[in-house]
């Protein structure tokens, strides 16, 4: 049994699900109807359920983001491309009040499909670009992305030429808030993608030529990987995620703010990414630690508003925990406190 | 090898231009006008001269574009409004020449101007000790930034941006609203103009900001090419094994840059405190990413161990410029500045590769 348990225990994803639980159990001890779930209006109604569509989001953004960083990299352009395609989606979609025999509809500037499409699409050559810039130009993935963050915002709001752009058109929020089968229908496609990439993953050598990209490109290169196509295709993926993700929120919040939507989300999905295990050194990876940590992240927030504590206090509760994990994942650091521990025993000196 | 020779680079001075083939070899030919007079560049000033002549052909244009745009105050005033963004974008050289990046550094201007307005507005302190404590405050948090970064081998990326979440979120656990400044000493110090050029018709002032700036710039640029640190810094940048190999102190060096930045944003966030006269949570958000397009377009290598701290003047300048020129032509929109801001940065780090390229250096 002890054995069992502390097997568990090293598995991998034992301190995000903990963490998890403990976050959970919070609230649930604070608030009695926290895990409470209802059906009302048609669908399932609760804070759990609540928690899962604002999740949704940082899940599509952190599936991206892990790819990257198990290439080595990091996209911290993400942002901005939800920026981008929010602001593309409501252009396109718009949505003015046309009256038609005498009903009042809204009807928009281009079918929604092809609104949808576009978004998707541009976002994914804002990752292409990212992509083409780390692996054929060679520069640090840090620098790369930097120049679509710096401009990213500056291309949202051209094409929102600088308004918040407020969407009237109705079939567009059931993306956001919509609800199918009970459950918020965002749900549905981050399962999607979800499904769809951990299939490519595990059912194909994908997932193993990303790690070995992610632990040494250049022998990853000399074993015949095609290390360049492989990041090339993580950022650009990366890019289509957030693309998805900037639909979700714009459809949300029924708007498209070029200066706002997506604001520090890239912070969240590295966070959510290194809260599920995955060293940002590259290498090995875990989407399903990612989803976790996205969890995480919004439930923090959610205990944090429903504790009554100021929600500013959210950064710095970030803060600490993006410390305390950055910490745990030091070599270093478990050495040191090791040796504290242990120092009358071990009475060697530490290199 | 690399490292030797840029700690040998870090020797001269960021004076101008010199002539002469380059030791490595290969040197670019500029034609600086005057008919067909050649002067042979080193090649590890090309990007500095790039980007000097990028400002000047901007500063031109706008001469020649917009009337009123040729006047002193115009030029003076690219120092007086970017004053913080100076003095934070210098400690952000020292911090880049050594590898690293350093996040936080638009947050810890806005806990400046914070925890500035909260003491002396809510709990009538005085200036003069508030200021000081200030300063001292951001050195700290930059030095335990360096500290953690250094001592666990941690990615300066995520530990400076923990320390952005930090700062900020203390941001708003002082207050959540702007705090006005009303303090007699700040609004003297805000409003006080130094007069530096006057003709019949017109007069040029700087402001007490712009001053600190200057002093800042002119102290950088002397520990970076006339001490012990400034070259360790270099050499770090360089190689950091090669700098422990030639007992180079890497350990102090690594922190160094971090504390310095963190007095840099602290001292940029008392600056910007006499700019705006109030402290808010979301004073100066997205300023990290300025000064570190600054940096890159001042010419420094983000790989580190290449690039002057003189350019890093001309990169803000060159963004100072940028949204003068926006303003003056009136009918671009304000986001314009970052589209303009990005496509620079994508240049010059194109032009970086080449030059790395060129010079054989991995990255």
């Amino acid at each position: 049994m002890l054995d069992r348990f502390t097997n568990a225990m090293k598995h991998r994803l034992a301190w995000p699900v903990i963490t998890l639980v403990l976050l959970l159990a919070v609230n649930a001890a604070f608030n009695a109807d926290f895990l409470h779930i209802e059906w009302r209006g048609g669908h399932l109604y609760g804070s759990l359920i609540d928690i899962l569509n604002r999740a949704a989001p940082l899940m599509l953004v952190s599936l991206g983001m892990t790819l990257v960083i198990a290439t080595r990299g990091i996209d911290i352009s993400v942002g901005a491309v939800v920026a981008i395609a929010a602001a593309l989606a409501a252009w396109m979609i718009g949505g003015a009040l046309v009256v038609v025999d005498g009903v009042a509809t809204h009807v928009t500037r281009f079918p929604m499909p092809l609104a949808l499409i576009a978004a998707v699409a541009v976002a994914a050559l804002c990752g292409l670009w990212n992509g083409m810039l780390v692996a054929r130009v060679g520069m640090q993935p840090i620098i790369a992305t930097l120049i679509l963050m710096v401009a990213g915002r500056g291309i949202a709001q051209l094409i929102t030429n600088g308004q918040i752009i407020t969407i009237y058109y109705g079939p567009y929020f059931f993306l956001g808030s919509g609800y199918l089968l009970g459950l918020p229908f965002s749900l549905f496609i981050v399962a999607a993608v979800f499904i769809a990439l951990y299939l490519a993953i595990t059912r194909s050598a994908l997932g193993l030529f990303i790690q070995s990209v992610g632990i040494n490109p250049e022998a990853s290169r000399v074993a015949g990987i095609q290390a360049r196509a492989i990041i090339v295709g993580v950022y650009a993926f990366c890019g289509a995620c957030a693309g998805v993700a900037g639909l979700l929120i714009s459809s949300n919040v029924k708007s498209a703010d070029g200066n706002n939507a997506g604001q520090l989300i890239e912070l969240d999905a590295i966070l959510a990414v290194t809260l599920g295990g995955t060293l940002l050194t590259g290498g090995r990876f875990s989407l399903v630690g990612s989803m976790i940590g996205a969890l995480i992240i919004q439930t923090l927030t959610y205990a944090i508003y429903s504790l009554g504590v100021p929600p500013e206090i959210n950064l710095v509760v970030k803060a600490v925990v993006v410390f305390a994990v950055m910490l745990m994942q030091s070599a270093e650091f478990r050495d040191s406190i090791r040796a504290l521990v242990h120092k009358p025993a071990r009475g060697e000196v530490r290199a | 090898m690399s490292a030797i020779v840029d700690a040998e680079h870090g020797g001269s001075s960021a004076g101008p231009p010199q002539a002469g083939p380059h030791p490595l070899g290969g040197s670019t030919n500029v034609f600086v006008g005057r008919g067909a007079v050649t002067f042979r560049v080193n090649p590890k000033y090309v990007p500095l001269v790039a980007t000097i002549s990028l400002f000047l052909l901007m500063a031109t244009l706008g001469s020649v574009f917009y009337t009123g745009f040729f006047a002193p105050q115009v030029f003076l005033n690219l120092f007086i409004d970017n004053a913080f963004l100076i003095i934070t974008a210098v400690g952000m050289t020292f911090v880049i020449l050594a590898g690293g990046i350093d996040l936080s550094v638009g947050s810890v201007i806005a806990l400046t101007t914070m925890v500035s307005a909260s003491l002396v507005q809510r709990h009538g302190w005085s200036p003069f000790a508030v200021i000081p404590l200030v300063l001292l405050m951001g050195t700290s948090f930059g030095a335990f930034m360096g500290f953690l970064i250094e001592r666990f081998r941690l990615q300066p990326f995520i530990v400076t941006l923990a320390g952005m979440f930090m700062a900020r979120g203390l941001c708003y656990l002082i207050s959540i609203d702007s705090i006005d400044i009303t303090n007699p000493v700040y609004s003297v110090i805000s409003q006080a103009r130094i007069p530096v050029w006057s003709s019949a018709e017109e007069t040029a002032s700087i402001s007490v900001g712009a001053l600190i700036a200057i002093a800042v710039l002119l102290a950088a640029i002397f520990i970076a090419h006339c001490t012990a640190f400034g070259r360790a810094v270099y050499a770090v940048g360089g190689s950091e094994h090669s700098a422990m190999l030639m007992g180079l102190p890497v350990r102090r060096t690594v922190i160094g840059v971090y504390t310095l930045s963190g007095f840099c944003s602290a001292l940029a966030g008392v600056v910007f405190t006499f700019y705006m006269l109030s402290g808010y949570g979301l004073h100066a958000v997205g300023l990290e990413l300025d000064a570190i397009a600054a940096v890159v377009i001042g010419g420094t290598l983000l790989t580190g161990g290449v690039g002057y701290v003189f350019g890093t003047l001309f990169g803000v300048l060159m963004l100072g410029i940028i949204q003068t020129l926006i303003s003056f032509d009136g009918t671009l929109s304000s986001w314009w500045t970052r589209i303009v801001v990005g496509a620079l940065l994508f240049v010059f780090c194109l032009l970086q590769r080449v030059f790395a390229a060129r010079r054989g250096k991995p990255s």
